[in-house]
């Protein structure tokens, strides 16, 4: 057991008993708040993968970006009485069964995968090659012959996702 | 043209008229009476072109004017189809049977015209369906009426009815074979039908007609039995294949001790008993005597009747198969003779009783008919044939002089204007001598005729040789019963015509009677040369004095027909021991008969004084004017039973109970099982099934809309899930 | 060393764990919720796949920068609709909002 396997398995279990609690937490901002380290165990496992680069953009976006936004529409939609009723609806024994039912079944469809237990491959060894990876991507994100469009796609759905939240959320007068 | 083309031609000019008068001339009486005249006087025309052919040919018995055509192909012997044929026969029967039919029915057509008054005014309330009733005639300049004979209104129709008749009398005579016979004989049953029937307003017409067609029937069903009885026997119905097939016939028959001839004889014999109105179907014929003068003249003396004994005296050969003159006769032969027998005496004294002069004429042919059969019964078939020919000379005379008496009554009845009076009954008339001289002399000669006057008469003739053959073959019975019978035969015959021309007119209608028109005179001119001259053809061989001198013509003509025994011997062979016994008797019986009816009623004076004969007899008188009571005893036994098994057993029972109860109960029990069906079965099964249906849908539909709940996450849940079993079968089915 | 299998059992783990707030959860925000937690699942399944089979091609990060600004992009019309659906209806509650219902 390397440290490594130690710390991913300490951060995976911790992220999912999070997870957990999320969908079970009674008060809804309990539930915001074990969101937020779910996310941040999501992060360190991407600095366990070697992206650190998508483990800094994790926390900045979801945890400061989107995990303050549930925690405002929390405040925003709250009323007293809302959570002191029953956390989950009435299929809620059909979802648990449903959802162990996905898990199991892509588990089970990977096992049968022969690069299912493939181990990591080595990187390039110098720490050059680390800026020059986080070079090459932004590169990539701005060239018109990479991956310009899906970049300015993705720019056009956030105007449209701001335009829209603006219209939808706004005061009727 | 060939003679026998012109056979098959002579019925068809009446038919021609009877067409054309039904179609066509039936508003216009000139022209009917014209066209049926005329076709009669063609007929006429051609049957005495064939008659002198016939009888200028030499063996005509043996090689007949014969010609057939194929009609029905019947009757396959392997693949050999044997066609069923018709056609004509002329042999010496049928020529002189052809002789007088022509001639009788060509006088009775000419006289049918006066009869019904043509050129006379219409009537003053003439309807369609009674009798002429007198037309008023008005003169104007010396204010003075006479009702006057009316024009009969249904002038065309009678006409063209006798056309039928003559057509059909025709067809008869000159077939070859049983069915046309039948053919005819069917036809003829019906015309007398319609004939008898004539005036349909009367509802004793009505009666009568079908008196008459109900009787006859009863014999005819027994004829076509016999006719499907000698069909089956012999393949044939023609008469020349009668005696060949001698050997199948004399086999018995399915009746013990009687041979098919023997069987087919009696059975067709019935028919002539119904036909010819022998005992016991004798009722209808005095009843017949509803229709018109002419009519009985023609159906019920001259020919109908007629036809009876021809089809005797052609089965003569079926009666007397396996009998040679000398044996002891044959049951068909003894049937007739004793049938013959009866009716003869017995309808004699019944005649003796009657005051309708028609009524008299009626019962004496009756008589005369039994007196041909009853030849025929003991073998005499010269005789028959011969008494046949005379008869209907001198009866058809008589009834047309009848009608010419009624007339003339009937004249002096419009005159008083007395219409209760009867102008038939004989006992109304008297002195009608000097007012109707031409009538009374012929009606004379046919009355001498009738009672056989000697020498003079032809009845004499053909009397004398039936007497002769029935006291010379040894039948004793049969020869006291005829010579009793033609004894009463003489006596009505003087009673009639003492009471109707004799002595001083009864009544003033008889006082005011005149003579009838010309085309009613003449006719019976004619008749009465017939009624005198026809029996001198036949004069016997053994008769003292004249019979050396002429020859028995009728006798060798008639009597080389081939007519008996296994091998077709003539009628030649039955010769009779000659004695003068018969010849005395007959001379006796008729001399005396009508001296002693003269004598009785010569002094009868008053109109509605009892008859003096009648006082004597007393109770039998009663009897004998009632006919025996034959008529309610048949009431009584056979048409009240008839009724009561139509009306009650028939139709009320079987019909309406058991037929109709039957439907009922079907219609019932049908209904039920409908109301079973539809209230256990369409009700609770097929409507709660489909109402189920309706519900069941609703309901399940009211379940299934509880998947539609709006509510997402439950949708997404299903969808998850199903995922999941979609995902792992084909995982595991597909890509395992 | 660990094996990709660990990654990828574990993302899918917080899969299920996602799609179960999602389908469970009354609160519409905590459905929400329930979804982020799906979209990081699949973010740690691309960044592994990316690691341990192509890493020398760029496609794999791409593929996640752009999810990763979809589910920001859906996030925010998400909570923007609920505010919305909350001041209409005074509920975020999802069971009450059966406006599909047939």
């Amino acid at each position: 057991m390397t440290p490594l396997q130690i710390v991913f398995l300490i951060v995976t279990v911790a992220t999912l008993i999070s997870a957990v609690m999320v969908v079970s937490a009674r008060r809804m901002l309990h539930a915001a708040l074990w969101l937020i380290l779910s996310l941040l165990g999501i992060a360190v496992l991407f600095v366990t993968l070697e992206t650190s680069f998508f483990a800094i953009v994790q926390v900045m976006v979801y945890v400061g970006a989107i995990a303050i936004l549930i925690v405002f529409a929390v405040m925003l939609t709250r009323r007293d009485i809302q959570d002191r009723d029953k956390v989950t609806n009435r299929g809620a024994w059909a979802a648990a069964l449903a959802a162990l039912g996905v898990a199991g079944g892509l588990v089970g469809a990977l096992t049968g995968w022969q690069a299912f237990a493939s181990i990591r491959p080595e990187l390039a060894a110098d720490s050059a090659a680390e800026g020059t990876r986080i070079a090459q991507l932004g590169m990539a994100l701005v060239s018109p012959d990479a991956y310009a469009i899906p970049f300015e796609v993705a720019s056009v759905l956030l105007i449209g996702a701001l335009i829209g939240a603006i219209y939808v959320a706004g005061e009727r007068k | 043209m060939t003679i026998e083309t012109l056979i098959w031609l002579i019925p068809l000019p009446p038919l021609l008229a009877f067409a054309l008068i039904v179609l066509f001339t039936n508003r216009r009486k000139a022209l009917s009476h014209t066209i049926a005249v005329a076709a009669a006087g063609i007929s006429w025309l051609l049957g005495m072109v064939i008659f002198i052919s016939a009888i200028t040919r030499e063996g005509l018995a043996e090689n007949p004017f014969a010609s057939a055509i194929n009609w029905l192909p019947i009757g396959a012997e392997g693949a050999v189809i044997h066609p069923f044929q018709i056609g004509v026969q002329i042999d010496p029967l049928s020529a002189v049977t052809l002789f007088f039919v022509v001639w009788t029915v060509l006088m009775i057509f000419i006289y049918s015209i006066g009869y019904h008054n043509f050129g006379s005014p219409k009537g003053d309330a003439d309807q369609p369906g009674l009798p002429p009733a007198g037309a008023t005639l008005r003169d104007k300049k010396a204010k003075t009426k006479r009702v006057v004979p009316s024009v009969e209104p249904m002038y065309s129709r009678f006409f063209a009815l006798i056309s039928l008749f003559a057509f059909a009398m025709l067809v008869l005579v000159i077939s070859d074979n049983f069915l046309t016979v039948y053919i005819g004989w069917e036809i003829m049953g019906f015309c007398s039908y319609a004939l008898i029937g004539f005036w349909y307003a009367k509802p004793s017409a009505r009666a009568a007609a079908v008196k008459a067609f109900m009787t006859t029937r009863v014999g005819d069903i027994f004829l076509l039995l016999g006719l499907v009885a000698l069909y089956s026997v012999i393949g044939s119905l023609n008469y020349r294949d009668v005696i060949p097939n001698a050997q199948a016939l004399m086999a018995t028959s399915v009746i013990p001790g009687l041979s098919w001839a023997g069987l087919i004889g009696i059975l067709m014999f019935i028919g002539v008993i119904g036909k010819s109105a022998q005992f016991p179907l004798h009722i209808w014929l005095p009843d017949a005597m509803e229709g018109p003068t002419p009519v009985s003249a023609m159906i019920h003396a001259a020919t109908m009747v007629s036809a009876g004994v021809y089809l005797a005296l052609r089965i003569f050969p079926l009666a007397t198969m396996g009998w040679t003159p000398g044996e002891p006769i044959t049951t068909a032969m003894t049937l007739m003779a004793f049938i013959g027998a009866f009716t003869a005496l017995f309808a004699a004294t019944i005649a003796v009783g009657q005051n309708d002069i028609k009524r008299v004429l009626a019962y004496s042919t009756i008589s005369q008919l039994g007196y041909m059969i009853a030849a025929l019964g003991v073998g005499a078939y010269v005789a028959a044939a011969f008494h046949l020919m005379t008869h209907a000379f001198f009866k058809a005379l008589l009834f047309l002089g009848s009608g010419s008496v009624i007339h003339g009554m009937e004249h002096g009845v419009l005159h008083t204007g007395n219409h209760h009076l009867d102008p038939q009954d004989m006992r109304n008339m008297g002195g009608l001598k000097d007012r109707m001289p031409r009538t009374f002399w012929t009606f004379t000669i046919g009355g001498m005729a009738l009672s056989g006057l000697p020498v003079v008469t032809a009845g004499f003739w053909s009397k004398d040789e039936i007497l002769t053959g029935a006291f010379g073959s040894g039948h004793m019975v049969v020869f006291v019963v005829l010579a009793a019978a033609a004894l009463l035969t003489a006596f009505y015959t003087a009673r009639q015509i003492t009471l109707t021309f004799l002595g001083k007119p009864r009544t003033s209608e008889a006082e005011h009677a005149h003579e009838s028109a010309q085309t009613m005179t003449v006719p019976l001119i004619v008749l009465s040369v017939f009624a005198v001259a026809a029996g001198w053809v036949g004069i016997p061989h053994a008769f003292p004095g004249l019979g050396e001198l002429v020859p028995n013509l009728f006798e060798e003509f008639v009597g080389s027909m081939p007519v008996y025994g296994a091998a077709g011997e003539t009628a030649h062979v039955i010769e009779v021991a000659h004695s003068y016994i018969p010849l005395a008797t007959s001379l006796l019986v008729s001399l005396g008969g009508l001296a002693l009816g003269y004598l009785a009623y010569r002094d009868y004076q008053t109109a509605g004084a009892p008859d003096p004969v009648g006082r004597r007899l007393g109770f039998y008188w009663t009897w004998l004017e009632n006919r025996y009571y034959f008529d309610e005893f048949y009431r009584w036994a056979f048409i009240r039973p008839s009724q009561w098994l139509s009306e009650v057993f028939t139709y009320r029972w079987v019909d309406k109970g058991i037929i109709d109860g039957f439907l009922h109960g079907v219609a019932r029990g049908t209904l039920r099982a409908g109301g079973f069906v539809r209230n256990w079965i369409d009700v609770n099964v097929v409507n709660r099934l489909s109402d189920l249906t309706g519900v069941g849908v609703r309901e399940a539909g009211t379940e299934l809309r509880r998947v539609q709940s709006g509510h997402i996450q439950q949708y997404m849940i299903t969808a998850a899930l199903l995922l999941v079993v979609v995902g792992a079968v084909i995982y595991f089915m597909v890509l395992a | 060393m660990i094996p990709l299998s660990w990654y990828l059992i574990f993302a899918a783990l917080l899969f299920a764990v996602g799609l179960y707030g999602v389908m469970a959860r009354r609160n519409s925000v905590g459905i929400l919720m329930g979804i982020e937690l799906m979209l990081n699942a699949v973010n740690v399944n691309l960044i592994a796949f990316w690691r341990y089979l192509y890493p020398d091609r760029l496609d794999g990060q791409v593929f996640v920068a752009v999810v990763l600004v979809a589910a920001a992009a859906e996030a925010v019309v998400g909570l923007a609709l609920i505010i919305s659906a909350y001041r209409r209806h005074k509920t975020v509650v999802a069971d009450e909002m059966t406006l599909l219902k047939g």
